[in-house]
């Protein structure tokens, strides 16, 4: 069976190792923060200025003041700390995150992202963190179902949407199976619901097994 | 340093063309009531430095809306609520340069600490680095990118003294500090202000020398 979100958002916390300091990045990559334990000793960063961020905020602890990358209202937990954007970034820029966690419309065999523009014509483009998180960061996973709606494989040769950065992806999790991707090819790690064969004839790149 | 008594005093004199830096994430950290001071003060013809470009109706989305932008310098214009700007972007009223978030925040920085030109790691090889001088040091290539550096700086705090030393609230401090140092004239919007002596000078995030004017609202 193929995971679902919630899923694969559990398999990406598996793999966050205890004590990291880890920017999850808008959107999907936000589920993995349910996935986390308590006892885990992980530090969440939010690019617009806080570590050690809680869960989001409900009813009275709702503060406009006090919100995520994705202008939702969130928590701060005890030990927490408040820094400007400049600081916040030289943080990431300086590789003092472990993890990050994006998503992606595209990732390549040699770790190539791409996430921020889809280069329509009408589309307006916006990058936020996302090119400062994808070099920053000392391992950056990257979160997405392995093909588009109509089938096309998000796991390419090489992008064909604008980059987000360059050789900077370590990992991707998907609904059907985890990789490793980056100068030594790809390597699958695991599967789900679907074999090793019937990936390597899905996917336009070569694939190692685990 | 000066204690205005209305947003109207703060804003006084912001010209046609400047280039004005407005704080905020979203909402958070926004300085309504300078910007809506700046609507009815009528300057025109700006290039205007936010993380986003405006949310809803009100803030730096109102001033959008009256036509007096030319160029936005942004991380992230693209929202659900982006309403305003899309629209104008869309029929080609106004000018967009994308700035990863990280180069926005830093090139306001070397604006502020005098620093000419500085290489980064982020946005090589994407086509926000097309066309620049980059550099490979210690094994790494590396982008150059220039500072920002703003006629106004609107920032909204959360509490300044009377000398106009400034302490911000939570994730509402984002881009204040860096735009503070980054502008010919910094104006503080906050919730208070109190006597000198009555912030904890260990605590003071934005120091005094940085800024010029402050309206309580």
């Amino acid at each position: 069976m193929s995971l679902s979100k919630d899923e694969m958002a559990a398999r990406v916390a598996a793999d966050i190792p205890d004590g990291s300091f880890v920017n999850l990045g808008i959107g999907q990559p936000t589920l993995v923060a349910d996935h986390l334990t308590s006892g885990s000793g992980v530090v969440l960063h939010t690019e617009n200025g806080l570590l050690n961020m809680g869960p989001a905020a409900v009813g009275d602890a709702i503060d406009p003041d006090l919100t995520n990358a994705g202008k939702q209202p969130v928590t701060e937990r005890p030990g927490s700390s408040y820094f400007s954007s400049a600081d916040s970034f030289a943080m990431m820029r300086g590789g003092h995150l472990d993890v990050c966690v994006l998503g992606a419309f595209q990732v390549s065999a040699s770790g190539d992202i791409a996430n921020w523009h889809t280069g329509e014509p009408d589309a307006i483009p916006a990058v936020g963190g996302a090119m400062d998180l994808a070099i920053g960061a000392k391992r950056v996973f990257v979160m997405m179902t392995l093909f588009a709606k109509d089938g096309t494989p998000k796991l390419v040769p090489s992008c064909s949407y604008p980059l987000t950065g360059v050789g900077c992806v370590d990992r991707v999790y998907t609904d059907v199976a985890v990789f490793q991707v980056g100068a030594g090819g790809v390597q699958v790690l695991d599967t789900f619901g679907i074999t090793f064969d019937e990936l390597a004839e899905r996917l336009d790149v070569s694939l190692r097994p685990a | 340093m000066r204690i205005c008594a209305s947003a109207a005093e703060a804003v006084a004199g912001i010209e046609d063309g400047s280039t004005v830096l407005i704080g905020g994430f979203g909402m958070a950290g926004m300085p309504v009531a300078l910007i809506d001071a700046l609507i009815e003060q009528g300057a025109s013809d700006l290039t205007v430095v936010s993380n986003n470009a405006g949310n809803g109706d009100t803030g730096l989305a109102a001033l959008l809306a009256q036509g007096r932008v030319r160029k936005m310098i942004c991380s992230f214009p693209r929202q659900h609520d982006s309403w305003v700007f899309d629209g104008l972007y869309r029929a080609g009223k106004i000018e967009l340069e994308l700035v990863p978030q990280g180069n926005l925040a830093e090139r306001m920085r070397a604006a502020g600490a005098g620093i000419g030109a500085f290489f980064t790691p982020t946005g090589v090889g994407t086509p926000l680095a097309e066309g620049k001088e980059t550099r490979e040091i210690d094994g790494r290539t590396y982008v150059l990118e220039y500072p920002i550096r703003g006629d106004v700086a609107l920032v909204g705090a959360h509490r300044a003294d009377r000398m106009g030393n400034l302490v911000y609230r939570k994730t509402a401090r984002n881009f204040g500090p860096v735009m503070a140092t980054a502008a010919a004239t910094t104006i503080a919007q906050v919730s208070r202000v109190v006597e000198t002596g009555d912030l904890d000078p260990e605590a003071v995030v934005t120091p005094s020398i940085y800024v010029d004017r402050v309206v309580a609202v």
